[in-house]
């Protein structure tokens, strides 16, 4: 979700040819319907598992620490195998369509939860962790225990999660006579934003990237909270509702009013340079954005809750979890090892081992008691676990909605239609088109996706 | 990738064994053309066996994401090709950007291949250098045209172009079919001239000669004598050119990512937005054959000409 770093670097070694590559992909699920390709149990009674994993420093730090579990569990193999988000993406859902076995484990993210939990792909987690009694569920941060669990049961185990939050430059802002406060509206935000606004720094940075992944986060959250929604309960798009062309409004107007240049290119890594360059006074993202701030940007951030207009807390939720498919032969070894990978023993693990920083942030409550923690994570620890707390994937919207989902609908389509609906935003953002046109299109796309819902 | 297979066979294997077939038997000829056999046969496991299952597939309605929904869909996939919006706006980008990429980069690979083949200081050089764009992968070089260049607040070309006013100008977002032409002209302006300038090579400096005694100027030569001589060097460019321009999708993957709206949105890009972001085998299937028959009927006109310069050749 917020990788926009890793969303650029996989574009860079994308595939090249997508004729040839859909040929080879199908001949590849073709080949999948024998099962038996994911590497054999090996000799001795060892098991080798394959783990596919998301690219990000937390994955990067479970990488090191792997010989410590092997230590614990010296008849268990781990190859983990480190993917850009989008690849991952695709791998991974090939894999557990056509149940080829390739991996034991990987990294999903609620999203991809929600939707393979029901479609049985992903086997449920519940049983497992009832057996390990130090394993605590209830330590889980409920909204992620929620985002992670279908008809009661937890089918992924969370190894990082975030929310969003507004991040500020607390010296920049009271230079221009602002106090911001801990819980800020849209409207405070953007009178702030236009007063600090100058010729050298800009008032706010707000992702302008086409990609669901990318602009459509923090766009979904202000569209959550300005009382608007994707579908009515009879899965009538609503994308050209007052409330829609109200939140869209504000949110370009607000960045061509106050926003970074160039914001039709900025994503998270955009803003996040733009933010650590002092070329922006405010930057509304993920939590995790504060824990890569450097130097005197660092000492003087300040941190506010999702900035809210008529629905409170409004802040997204990602949590990337460890699920396994429930076509896997290895079922007691992969457990064994997510089970270790998303324990409390594994953040102090950490903790001692790397150094508190690096400890995988908005998993567990307890991680937030640790007084190492409190130290090393600074002040927006507190507003990371509360808001992840709160952040409710069954209640986003002030309107009912027939979907789960604050920064994405849970549904197969919304891949597509994201990307779909965040290019027409784009290009509004980029001058090429009005709010009401982008909407219209974007409305056509939803009724199409919709429609399909209604029978 | 499927011309290979029809024309490599037949003219490696089959050729040759039909000249000697009146003298050697049947059996030698197998014999012959056994050590090929393993070659031919990879070829056609990895190219013609996923061509013939992405047909299978183009009629049936398959979504990876739907467990339950292989059907057989008769010419419902194709169906949607017509009636769907943006596959219409695919296809017209797709050929825009292949015609001016193409009308562009002959214009100017003709007038750098001209410059070339005259007597100019240090012309191996030059000539090195303008192959240079194409030579670089084409997703590094996109990166660097969007980051190092086109950049609307570090990029080298607002800066330069700051005293003409157009400073902050975002390139990408703002002109994104001008940015990606421009960026495919970049890369295949070379591979024109190099085409061209081997016409120009070939031809007879005692026809521009004769041209010069008679009176002609530098201009009536040209339009005259080299023009006409080129011609088929400039065909032959521009039709292999499309069948590489048609396939464009990996500067538009790092430029634009078909953006913003459906802008530059090309076939091959659609079909990719289709078959691993909406993961609908069926229907990304039914485009894929649709690009494969375009690039055939294109590939075929590239050969002909390809083979009347051969003729040509051969009568001299």
């Amino acid at each position: 979700m917020t990788d926009g770093k890793i969303r650029l670097l996989d574009r860079g070694v994308a595939t090249s040819r997508p004729v040839a590559v859909l040929g080879l992909f199908i001949a590849l699920v073709g080949a999948a319907c024998s099962p038996g390709a994911g590497g054999g149990g090996g000799g001795g009674g060892t098991t080798t598992l394959t783990l596919a994993a998301v690219d990000n420093p937390q994955m990067a730090d479970l990488k090191k620490l792997v010989p410590d579990f092997q230590s614990s569990h010296p008849n268990i193999q781990v190859k983990i195998i480190t993917l850009p988000e989008d690849q991952l993406r695709v791998q991974v859902t090939e894999d557990v369509a056509t149940k080829s076995g390739r991996y034991d484990l990987f990294t999903i993210g609620q999203y991809e939860t929600g939707l393979w939990a029901k479609k049985g792909w992903i086997e449920n987690l519940s049983p497992y962790i009832v057996k390990d009694s130090s394993y605590d569920p209830n330590d889980l941060i409920p909204g992620v225990h929620t985002a992670l669990s279908y008809q009661g049961n937890v089918y992924a185990v969370p190894f990082y999660g975030e929310s969003s939050m507004l991040m500020y430059r607390k010296d920049l802002l009271s230079a221009a006579g602002v106090t911001m406060p801990d819980h800020p509206t849209w409207d405070q935000v953007a009178a702030a934003a236009q007063k600090v606004n100058s010729s050298s720094v800009s008032g706010i940075c707000l992702r302008g990237l086409a990609g669901w992944g990318e602009l459509l986060g923090p766009l979904d959250t202000v569209v959550n909270t300005f009382g608007g929604r994707w579908y009515d309960q009879n899965w009538n798009a609503q994308l050209t509702s007052p409330q829609w062309k109200a939140a869209v409004g504000f949110y370009v107007n607000l960045l061509k009013t106050a926003g970074e240049p160039g914001a039709a290119n900025a994503g998270f890594t955009e803003c996040l340079n733009a933010y650590n360059g002092g070329k922006v006074a405010m930057w509304y993202d993920a939590t995790v954005g504060a824990s890569n701030f450097t130097g005197d940007v660092a000492k003087n951030s300040g941190y506010a809750y999702a900035p809210t207009k008529i629905k409170d807390w409004s802040g997204w939720l990602w949590a990337w979890s460890l699920a396994m498919p429930s076509s896997s032969k290895k079922k007691d070894a992969a457990w064994a090892f997510a089970d270790w990978a998303t324990s409390k023993d594994y953040i102090k693990l950490v903790g001692t081992k790397l150094g508190w920083a690096h400890v995988p942030p908005g998993t567990r409550t307890s991680t937030y008691a640790l007084p190492e923690y409190q130290q090393a994570a600074g002040g927006f620890a507190q507003i990371t676990v509360d808001s992840m707390a709160h952040a409710d994937v069954t209640h986003a919207t002030v309107d009912p909605v027939p979907y789960v989902g604050i920064q994405y609908v849970l549904i197969d389509e919304f891949q597509q239609l994201g990307d779909q609906v965040s290019q027409e935003i784009t290009k509004v953002i980029a001058g090429g088109q009005t709010v009401d046109q982008a909407l219209q299109k974007a409305q056509q796309y939803a009724a199409a996706v919709g429609k399909k819902y209604q029978s | 990738m499927k011309i290979n297979v029809e024309f490599l066979p037949r003219s490696v294997v089959g050729s040759g064994g039909e000249q000697t077939a009146a003298s050697v038997t049947r059996r030698e000829s197998w014999a012959r053309r056994l050590p090929l056999l393993p070659a031919f046969i990879y070829v056609v496991l990895v190219t013609q066996i996923p061509f013939v299952l992405t047909i299978y597939y183009s009629f049936f309605s398959w979504n990876l994401l739907k467990p339950d929904s292989f059907r057989f869909a008769g010419l419902e996939n194709y169906g949607t090709l017509l009636s769907n919006e943006s596959i219409r706006i695919a296809v017209w980008n797709t050929v825009l950007l292949t015609a001016c990429v193409i009308a562009i980069s002959v214009v100017i690979g003709l007038g750098v291949a001209s410059l070339l083949n005259s007597e100019v200081f240090g012309k191996g050089l030059m000539r090195t250098l303008m192959i240079a764009p194409f030579l670089i992968m084409p997703t590094a070089g996109a990166l660097v045209w969007k980051d190092t260049l086109l950049n609307p607040l570090f990029g080298l070309l607002p800066y330069l172009l700051t005293p003409f006013g157009l400073g902050r100008v975002d390139w990408v977002n703002q002109y994104p079919m001008v940015t990606v032409v421009a960026v495919e002209v970049w890369r295949w302006t070379p591979f024109m001239m190099l085409i061209i300038l081997a016409g120009l090579q070939s031809q007879n400096p005692e026809i521009l000669e004769a041209a010069r005694v008679d009176g002609a100027n530098a201009f009536q030569s040209f339009r005259r004598i080299t023009l006409p001589l080129v011609r088929p060097f400039i065909e032959l460019g521009a039709l292999l050119g499309s069948l590489f321009v048609v396939q464009t999708y990996d500067s538009i993957f790092i430029l634009t990512y078909g953006g913003p709206g459906e802008d530059t949105t090309n076939i091959p890009f659609l079909l990719y937005i289709v078959a691993f972001q909406g993961f609908n085998i069926g229907q990304a299937s039914a485009i894929g054959v649709v690009a494969v028959i375009i690039t055939i009927i294109v590939a075929t006109f590239a050969l002909r000409t390809l083979f009347s310069i051969f003729q040509v050749e051969a009568r001299r």
